[in-house]
């Protein structure tokens, strides 16, 4: 697995817009930036609606997943190409879960949605359909999902990063600052726990550091090689953003991402908070 | 929810004794300016959250009192502001020289 296997340049995909066998796929939680422009001929899917469970906190399961794929046309041998805004965290995420359900070939579009249109590139708001396809997905691949209580047995053993922002670490704030600061969870972070804020593998622009600055980044952060590791934000969009760094780009073995993250550790009874 | 809302509704329903709120507009060359990415650092300058403006130039943002900066990247150019921050309203706003 290198870069050029998980990732594509903003140039890369406007020159294969339209190709056979490559679908674009814009990822949003608020897909209103999709309806209002996206890459000619993507499809959109929506975080909240088509990837979560409409009643309980967890993924769709198998076959929702399959009926999904196949309502946007998207097949097994496609080559699948996400993006989305937010500086990819939710493309990240939607990468992680065509993973966990052993979709073949897919690829984030480096930068996304902020890299395309800071650049000026053209966006189409024609209404995109593609014909339905029999998808197929694998039994989730659990070794790269973690969950809290692996998370709680980790605490001293793995490396436990926490990709918020300094300030959420230190419990200053409970969510990043565009959303009003009302949660039932405490604040604060997993005990040994080292905060590395998925930002800084990230330029400006949205686009990811190369190789070598992120190997010095994790390496300067003490990132033990030695131990498995588990990734963890509030939700889950954040820490995919790093579990793809840790994962795809640099190959580190054995690393999870645990997508219940703070909204659900820090509402655990019971289980051990720093500040 | 943890993706960013669409920029500029009214205050209806965020309570004031309670959130620590910075919002402004970004401006460039007498106007403001819309679709500019703006984000809000904290502690050592780390991105804390990132919004892209209304139609009408607007950015909003939930804090804590303190000192924050304010950084907005938009395809004219780029623009930074420092606004030590109280729970309630704070206005700010943005120019991209």
């Amino acid at each position: 697995m290198s870069r050029n296997d998980v990732l594509v340049t903003v140039d890369w995909a406007q020159e294969h817009l339209g190709q056979p066998g490559i679908v674009f796929v814009e990822v949003d939680e608020d897909t209103s930036a999709y309806d209002g422009g996206h890459l000619e001929g993507a499809v959109k899917l929506d975080w909240k609606q088509d990837l979560q469970d409409p009643l309980r906190r967890d993924f769709v399961d198998k076959s929702a997943f399959e009926a999904l794929l196949s309502s946007r046309g998207i097949g097994n041998e496609d080559t699948v190409v996400l993006y989305g805004g937010n500086n990819n965290w939710f493309a990240a995420y939607a990468y992680w879960y065509f993973k966990l359900y052993g979709h073949r070939d897919v690829k984030l579009m480096d930068g996304g949605r902020k890299k395309w249109e800071l650049d000026g590139r053209p966006l189409s708001k024609d209404a995109v359909e593609r014909p339905a396809t029999q998808y197929t997905a694998q039994d989730p691949d659990l070794s790269i999902r973690a969950f809290r209580d692996e998370v709680v047995a980790s605490i001293g053993s793995k490396n436990l990063i926490d990709v918020r922002s300094p300030d959420e670490f230190s419990g200053k704030i409970l969510a990043p600052a565009h959303l009003p600061q009302e949660m039932a969870q405490k604040g604060g972070h997993v005990p040994t726990a080292k905060n590395i804020p998925w930002s800084k593998a990230a330029n400006e622009d949205g686009t990811f550091k190369s190789d070598e600055e992120l190997a010095k980044l994790y390496d300067e952060q003490g990132y033990d090689d030695g131990r498995a590791t588990i990734a963890y934000c509030r939700i889950g969009e954040r820490s995919s953003h790093t579990w793809f760094v840790l994962h795809e780009l640099l190959g580190k073995p054995d690393v999870k991402n645990y997508d219940g993250s703070w909204v659900e550790y820090g509402s655990l009874v019971g289980v051990p908070i720093e500040k | 929810m943890c993706g960013a809302p669409k920029q500029g509704n009214g205050l209806a329903g965020i309570d004031l004794s309670v959130q620590t709120v910075i919002q402004g507009q970004v401006w460039h060359d007498g106007a403001p300016v819309a679709g500019a990415y703006v984000r809000l650092l904290g502690t050592d300058d780390e991105f804390t959250a990132e919004v892209v403006t209304s139609p009408e130039g607007e950015f909003r943002f939930f804090a804590a009192p303190g000192e924050w900066k304010v950084r907005s990247l938009a395809p004219v150019g780029k623009g930074e502001r420092v606004i030590s921050a109280e729970v309630g309203l704070n206005e700010t706003t943005v120019a991209i020289g």
